[in-house]
């Protein structure tokens, strides 16, 4: 019996040999293999081991991975967090990673392209991989300027950019949150920074409100007017439209007034500069029925309605109804109804109109730097698209003076500075009585330097025009006396 | 019959020494994953760290009492295990903002406490051979418990728990596991001459006469019994090692093993063909890196993150804290290998093994040393469970074989295996307690089967020729 114990037990080492074996099946000879399957989700977790590379404004990190203790060999750290929050995103285990941190991913790991040969040196020479840096075309000054203009608790956006180059010199929304709460290691303490930041009306850490929040344009549509009104040639500056104070929407009893307390009513009969200067609807809606869908559709389009941009972040496609009846067609072109645009889509109509007429794909990135510092990438100015023609665009840029000299704009006048812009006010139609106040313009009007495009949400109609035109004044002014 | 005499030292000194280790090693682990996590030191590390502490001295104590000669490195690996395990579940936990810690130590208290009472009840293993048939209804009783309506309950697929209260859910067959040892034990024990003697020789085999193959059978219907109705693959593949190796160290015919071998591939081959669970299981096993398996609903998710975890341990491991095993689903219960060969490596999860291997001989050493045949078989037939759920476990967990819901002993997350277990060591030790014990002149064990089991053997042998006339 002893003796078939014995032999008991040499087959329990026989187990035990296996097991060992097994282990070190998968722990030694198998390991590399399992680590390089694209299933194993760990390599993602590694990621936090190596060195990131930095986000870049005006040369200085606003984003960058410091070495750490702990769980992970590095911690993102972000500079400025609440001003750069929706540009950045956040790079977090636990809630991934959004914006230029997600989609920037390749080049801050090195994952990149043009990182293969450095990825193929340092595989030889036994060193850890390192990140790319990514420099922003932000302007740090800019960009802080136009952050501080938007007051806390009102939910704003505004873009600074180059019409020449597409290049964005400012992005920037509030209500905004501090981007090193959610890179926190622990995954409670982010899951419940999280819940936390959720909780903020008006703000989703996941959404950047320049290229995401999709709005009624209000008025700022009818630089499209303008457009489909001139092509048309039936429509010229000077030309007499009938300014009724109130319009029946076509095939409805349904009346749509121009704005009460402007200056709209003292005329009823005026010209398109005129109009376009006070923002009266009526003559617009007529138009729409002079002129029907097609125009309206097609100039949108070629402004970049229902298309993907990327600044390399991917912008919300802005809406224009598909199939609009004549009514809904007269709500739409005075920017109200299903008519939606970011306001990125609207600051790429300003950059249009500016550059005679071509819109340069906006653009965040300047460059990206390797770790010796070499450049392996410098973005070039990219065309989008032709919106319209020089002459059109000319034309549009004259009537876009009219709100500024004597229009809708007149607060954002500076001295001595050509500008041209257009506002814009959509009401909310939840009752509320808020409204969404815009405007969209550049200068200097002839050469344009910069456009500008300002939202604010959800605001009542007064606090929401003391913050677009008397901003647009204080954001020249600062551009312009550098 | 035992040929090993030991020098009856009671070596409780030693024990206490080896103690000492096993919870500096355990209360280390419990350390490293506190400050290696960003909690810091817990709260958790001091009390629950007091509380193992204390019943592994307790524990000492009562052997001291009660079995002064038990094996001095039995109780020793047994804490260490179940500290380490702790330690993982614990740092588990942290990642997963979870608490199962607090249970997995409430449980180890309510194991260690009845390991003592067995101890304490019992003193000696051979009262329980009285118990035979009813352990063999005590068995049959535990695992039809999960069947009745209203009181099991099915997780996971497999129907083997019975609910207790409103939150307490309780795997009866575990505690089967001891129930049927010592029935196989009692009746081997009883009937092993009968066994031995009579069947037909066909070439090198002796086979077995039909009717000894009554218990083989008993043995083999309960294993596909849990394996059809309790859709329990890893106890119905324990529950037949079992036996088989009851059977086969009750005899010493390598013939049952051959035909237990046939019987398990008939029956295999039958679950795979006729069971979707185990074709499952089966599947996941031989195309686990196919990612159609691998992302299917009960596919082979766990076990191909499980590799993951392994492979990302690597030869040192992650250090503790540092890895990413709460990836793994079911990473502190069915898994917890994977974890600890994460964090640990290769060299830390290969230490563990050879605990496993050291309590599983020390098991075997005091079968050797037993000195009644029951008290052989029951250690035998104890220390073989051990080694074959590691190995069913590990097995699983690399890849070896297919991997089957079965917990790794002492360390995976789980109340009835710890409680099992524990009582497991506790007989253990008790029949090393008294194989090593100085022997008493007169009535001893040994005396009593060296005068009986001739005498009855040579009853039997004569009846049998009596029978062939």
């Amino acid at each position: 019996m002893n003796q078939a114990i014995r032999n008991t037990w040499i087959a329990v080492m026989l187990l035990f040999v296996l097991s060992l074996g097994a282990l070190s099946y998968v722990q030694f000879f198998a390991a590399k293999d399992l680590n390089a399957n694209p299933l194993n989700n760990r390599q993602l977790f590694k990621e936090f081991d190596l060195p990131r590379g930095a986000i870049l404004v005006d040369g200085k990190p606003i984003a960058e991975s410091v070495p750490t203790e702990g769980q992970f060999k590095y911690q993102r750290v972000y500079t400025d967090p609440n001003l750069y929050s929706h540009l950045t995103g956040f790079y977090s285990l636990t809630n991934s990673s959004t914006q230029l941190e997600s989609v920037m991913n390749d080049e801050l790991t090195g994952k990149s392209q043009d990182q293969f040969f450095d990825r193929m040196i340092n595989l030889f020479s036994g060193k850890e991989n390192e990140g790319a840096s990514v420099e922003l075309t932000i302007d740090g000054k800019l960009q802080k300027f136009v952050y501080g203009l938007i007051p806390d608790g009102t939910r704003g956006t505004i873009i600074v950019s180059e019409p020449k180059t597409g290049n964005i010199m400012a992005m920037a929304s509030k209500p905004s949150y501090d981007t090193n709460l959610l890179a926190v290691h622990s995954s409670k303490q982010a899951a419940s920074n999280m819940k936390e930041l959720l909780t903020v009306p008006g703000l989703s850490p996941y959404r950047n409100p320049a290229i995401g929040n999709l709005i009624a344009p209000g008025s700022t549509f009818k630089i499209f007017d303008m457009v489909a009104g001139l092509e048309s040639g039936k429509y010229k500056a000077d030309t007499m439209l009938a300014n009724p104070p109130t319009i029946k929407l076509p095939g409805t009893n349904t009346s749509l007034p121009n704005f009460e307390g402007g200056n709209c009513a003292a005329r009823p009969e005026a010209t398109f500069a005129y109009i376009v200067a006070q923002s009266c609807n009526t003559p617009f809606v007529k138009m729409s029925e002079e002129l029907g869908k097609e125009p309206f559709q097609d100039v949108t389009e070629r402004f970049g309605f229902g298309q993907q941009v990327e600044i390399p972040m991917r912008v919300v496609p802005s809406v224009f109804p598909q199939n609009p009846s004549p009514d809904e067609l007269g709500l739409s072109v005075i920017g109200q109804k299903d008519v939606k645009a970011t306001p990125m889509q609207m600051n790429m109509a300003a950059m249009g109109i500016a550059n005679d007429g071509v819109i340069m794909e906006p653009n965040l990135i300047k460059q990206v730097i390797a770790p010796d510092l070499r450049v392996l990438s410098e973005s070039k100015p990219k065309e989008f698209s032709t919106a319209v023609s020089k002459d059109i665009a000319d034309k549009v840029t004259d009537l876009m003076r009219g709100p500024i000299k004597s229009g809708t704009a007149v607060r954002a006048q500076v001295p001595g500075l050509d500008i041209a812009a257009k506002t814009g006010t959509s009401q909310l139609g939840d009752g509320s009585g808020l409204v969404n106040s815009w405007i969209t313009g550049f200068a200097p009007a002839d050469d344009p330097q910069v456009a500008v495009t300002i939202v604010f949400e959800k605001i009542d109609f007064k606090t929401g025009s003391s913050l677009t035109s008397p901003n647009l004044k204080k954001i020249l002014e600062a551009v312009f006396n550098q | 019959m035992s040929e090993l005499e030991t020098a009856p030292v009671p070596r409780r000194n030693m024990e206490l020494l080896l103690l000492l280790l096993a919870l500096a090693v355990a209360m280390g682990a419990y350390y490293l994953v506190g400050i290696n996590s960003d909690e810091g030191l817990s709260q958790e590390f001091i009390s629950q760290g007091l509380i193992l502490v204390g019943l592994a001295l307790v524990f000492h104590v009562v052997l001291r009492i009660w079995a002064k000669y038990a094996d001095p490195v039995i109780l020793p690996v047994t804490v260490a295990l179940n500290g380490i395990g702790l330690a993982m579940i614990h740092r588990i936990d942290l990642a997963k903002n979870d608490n199962t810690a607090f249970r997995q130590i409430l449980w180890t208290g309510v194991a260690m406490v009845v390991a003592m009472i067995v101890l304490w009840t019992i003193r000696d293993h051979r009262v329980l051979r009285r118990f035979t048939y009813i352990a063999l209804a005590a068995s049959v009783l535990l695992l039809l418990l999960p069947l009745i309506k209203g009181l099991g309950m099915e997780i996971n697929g497999a129907r083997i728990w019975v609910r207790v209260g409103s939150s307490l859910s309780f795997q009866p067959g575990e505690l089967a596991k001891i129930t049927l040892a010592i029935f196989f034990a009692g009746y081997l024990s009883s009937n092993r001459e009968l066994i031995l003697l009579a069947g037909r020789k066909v070439g090198p085999l002796q086979l077995p006469r039909s009717r000894d193959l009554g218990p083989m059978i008993v043995a083999w219907l309960v294993s596909i019994g849990v394996l059809v109705v309790q859709r329990d693959l890893g106890s119905s593949i324990l529950f037949f090692g079992l036996f088989m190796v009851m059977i086969y160290v009750a005899t010493a015919r390598v013939s049952w093993i051959v035909i237990g071998t046939l019987m398990l591939v008939g029956g295999g081959t039958f679950a795979y063909l006729t069971m979707s669970h185990v074709t499952r299981r089966v599947d996941g096993w031989l195309n686990a890196f196919d990612p159609d398996i691998y992302h299917a609903i009960g596919g082979s998710r766990q076990i191909v993150e499980g590799l993951f975890g392994l492979a990302n341990g690597g030869l040192m491991g992650t250090g503790l804290g540092n890895g990413s095993p709460y990836m793994v689903p079911l990473a502190n219960s069915d898994m917890i290998v994977a974890s600890l060969g994460e964090e640990l490596g290769l060299i830390g999860i290969s230490a563990i093994v050879l605990l496993y291997l050291i309590l599983v001989s020390r098991g075997m050493r005091a079968a050797l040393g037993s000195r009644d045949t029951f008290g052989k078989l029951l250690a035998t037939g104890f220390s073989f469970t051990l080694a074959l759920q590691c190995f069913v476990v590990i097995g699983g967990v690399t890849r070896l074989i297919p991997l089957t819901g079965l917990t790794t002993p002492f360390m995976a997350a789980g109340g009835s295996s710890l409680l099992s277990n524990w009582i497991i060591v506790a007989l253990l030790l008790l029949i090393s307690h008294n194989s090593r014990r100085p022997m008493l002149s007169g009535v001893s064990a040994t005396a009593e089967v060296a005068t009986k089991a001739p005498r009855r053997s040579h009853g039997l042998l004569e009846s049998i020729k009596e029978h062939k006339r």
